[in-house]
């Protein structure tokens, strides 16, 4: 005898099921039309993405749960997601010139990234261990793909092989992860979990606990699980790893910080450990390793291994301070990054995209306006201010030190001011060294990115407020 | 009903079918790791599938002798039938070769040996120290049916589709992805090939398939 059915309430899932409808449409749309050449599919992925964006913002702020406890919505939850929004329009619009004239511009692509972004939605609002699984995996499948989108290109193809196999290895560890918690808390629900699992609890719920971190480290690139980032961010196509630079990172955060602070918060103690390990060490790895790189997005990719040390800081913290200081420095790493993967895809001459360090040189002669957009992004990443980079640490650095983690906070400054090496010798190349030929003009869309990213990293420091307040607000809400 | 002696009779019942049980188990449980084990140490790919059915087949029966034949026959189902014959085709179509794919093992057998011995020594912690919290054994919030009431399958239906219709919707947006992700990375449109169009074939009237020549006398077309 069925018990009595109550229907959900759809209304918090409403950004999710009109990207999910819009995909479905756009599939349809993509597979009668064919192939042909021009921009449309991307457009109506960005319509798609900007409804979508209205609709995260219209959502309410108080915490709401609906399908059953296993969805639920509150004010981080709606910050995430709008940055998420925010960051794959971004990788749409970066993607626009360089596909066509790679020859590599198909109908699934922006469709892909829809479906990554739906993923990365479902994550970010997770409340229990299924639905935080099948998020993971929607977002990993899409990116898997479009790591290998240039398939005629093997450097491509080894960098989807490599993220597939080990991103499933990671998805299988935190699955194993996952399975332990639900048997030593008897439920998968986090709230219950976290009950559940107060003060002392067995060595079987902390190796779950391990687990689950290790599956979230593989996410979000942190040291030790780090190993996949600089392969497959050079390897893919540019578009793509600017992509993967920004997009998953914010839900990737989002999601570490759903996990520890929803599920577990009664163990505090035991998973400030492992951040605080990973955190040291994706920032001396972050700092070190990324010195004697020559390819631009090897580079970034270490960079943003140091980033997300960063950024762990905050989480390791484990108070409102930290979670508003992990907001906000994801939103400016979001803004840095963006930023300079613009940069990197101006660096074209004909049909060759450049992406050495040394191509670079002398830049501020050549290109003067582009020369200091890059700049501004490599202050900003080394944390000098006034820019917004310096901002961000400067929110993670205090919440750690207002924890009482004194000890992290310096070792984040040291390897800050180490890390500051590579991206301060980037300026010195062009601003001092040879000028190297002119590159071809950018297209637009990647140059309204640059605008747009370079005015939000200059022009920070004199309104920092509704950003830091959207963030307190958000951070709160998980508390 | 005699007393002592059904009682008797009833108890070596049980006790035999206890005993058919555990045979059972040491059955399927020996098999299992024996296949598990030839899976990696035969030199032959295909006959390390064949193991791999054999496990998996096995593992099936290791669920049914705990009351889960859902899981059994998914089991059977996916694994043997779909994943299983996917390895085989593989093995079979490419020409890998496993020989030179071996060759690194011994090179990294003392690494792979620490890490297995650190995974067994927490198994043996976690094993070693659990002991079940009263407190934990919480009643599940969907519990589930027993077997004479309904059977596995209809319980999962009866929760997959109301409860869990989340879950489920989403599972199928990861299959599209995978279907999507399978035509990105290898379609290619084949040139040159001749394909039959039955509907212009049908569509085709006296008219256009007969043509009527005068041949000249003594001459041809």
């Amino acid at each position: 005898m069925n018990p009595a059915l109550t229907i959900p309430a759809f209304g918090p899932l409403l950004p999710e099921i009109l990207m999910a409808a819009g995909a479905l449409v756009m599939v349809l749309f993509g597979a009668i039309r064919g192939e042909r050449p021009g921009y449309g599919m991307n457009i109506i992925a960005l319509a798609l993405l900007a409804v979508t964006f209205v609709a995260v913002l219209m959502l309410p702020s108080e915490r709401v749960e609906t399908m059953g406890g296993s969805f639920v919505i509150d004010g981080f939850a709606k910050f995430m997601k709008a940055l998420t929004l925010i960051a794959s329009a971004g990788g749409v619009i970066l993607s626009l010139d360089y596909m066509r004239r790679e020859g590599i511009s198909r109908f699934e692509y922006p469709i892909l990234i829809v479906l990554s972004t739906i993923g990365m939605m479902m994550v970010i609002s997770a409340n229990d261990l299924i639905a935080l699984y099948i998020g993971l995996e929607l977002l990993s499948l899409s990116s898997y793909v479009i790591a290998a989108f240039d398939r005629d290109n093997v450097r491509s193809t080894e960098a989807g092989l490599k993220y597939f196999v080990l991103g499933s290895l990671s998805s299988g560890m935190l699955l194993y992860g996952a399975s332990l918690v639900y048997g030593f808390s008897g439920s998968i629900s986090f709230p219950v979990i976290a009950t559940a699992l107060q003060g002392n609890v067995g060595i079987g719920a902390i190796v779950g606990l391990v687990f689950v971190a290790a599956g979230i480290a593989f996410k979000i690139s942190a040291v030790p699980f780090h190993m996949w980032t600089p392969d497959v961010y050079e390897g893919s196509p540019t578009p793509v790893t600017a992509f993967f630079a920004a997009a998953p990172k914010m839900a990737g955060m989002a999601m570490a910080t759903r996990v520890f602070i929803d599920a577990f918060p009664g163990i505090l103690v035991q998973w400030q450990q492992i951040i605080v390990f990973i955190s040291i060490a994706s920032m001396a790895l972050g700092s070190f390793a990324a010195i004697g790189q020559r390819n631009i997005k090897r580079l970034m990719a270490y960079s943003s291994i140091g980033n997300v040390g960063y950024a762990l800081i905050g989480l390791a913290a484990g108070t409102a301070e930290g979670i508003q200081g992990v907001i906000v420095y994801m939103a400016i790493y979001l803004a840095m990054t963006l930023g300079t993967f613009a940069v990197i895809l101006g660096m074209r001459r004909g049909n060759v995209m450049y992406e050495t360090v040394d191509d670079l040189s002398g830049m501020a002669r050549t290109h003067p306006v582009l020369a200091f957009c890059l700049g501004m992004m490599m202050f900003s990443l080394a944390g000098i201010p006034p820019l917004a980079g310096f901002f961000a640490k400067f929110a993670v650095f205090n919440a750690a030190i207002e924890a009482d983690l004194v000890a992290l906070a310096i070792i984040g400054v040291v390897t800050s001011v180490i890390g500051a090496y590579y991206y301060l010798r980037i300026v010195k190349v062009m601003y001092f060294d040879e000028p190297v030929e002119r590159y071809e003009t950018m297209p637009a869309g990647v140059k309204l990115v640059l605008a747009l990213c370079s005015v939000f990293v200059v022009l920070f420091g004199i309104v920092p407020s509704p950003l830091v307040a959207a963030a307190r607000a958000a951070a709160s809400s998980l508390f | 009903m005699s007393g002592a002696t059904s009682e008797g009779a009833a108890f070596q019942r049980l006790e035999l079918s206890m005993t058919v049980t555990a045979a059972f188990f040491y059955l399927f449980a020996t098999i299992t790791i024996a296949s598990g084990f030839m899976v990696i140490a035969s030199r032959n790919p295909v006959q390390s599938v064949l193991f791999l059915i054999l496990a998996f087949v096995n593992a099936a029966g290791l669920f049914l002798l705990m009351g889960a034949e859902f899981l059994a026959m998914i089991l059977v189902i996916v694994y043997v039938g779909a994943v299983a014959v996917l390895f085989l085709f593989v093995v079979m179509m490419l020409d890998v070769d496993f020989a030179a794919l071996r060759q690194g093992f011994l090179q990294y057998l003392p690494i792979g040996g620490l890490i297995g011995l650190i995974l067994l020594l927490e198994l043996v912690l976690v094993v070693g120290t659990y002991t079940i919290d009263p407190g934990l054994v919480r009643s599940p919030q969907v519990p589930i049916p027993s077997a004479d009431v309904m059977t596995n399958t209809e319980a999962i239906g009866q929760v997959l589709y109301t409860r869990y219709f989340y879950f489920f919707q989403a599972a199928g947006l990861i299959l599209l992805v995978a279907m999507i992700g399978a035509i990105v990375l290898t379609l290619r449109e084949r040139v040159g090939v001749r394909r039959q169009d039955i509907s212009r074939q049908n569509a085709r009237t006296q008219e256009t398939a007969v043509e009527v020549r005068k041949v000249p006398f003594r001459q041809g077309i």
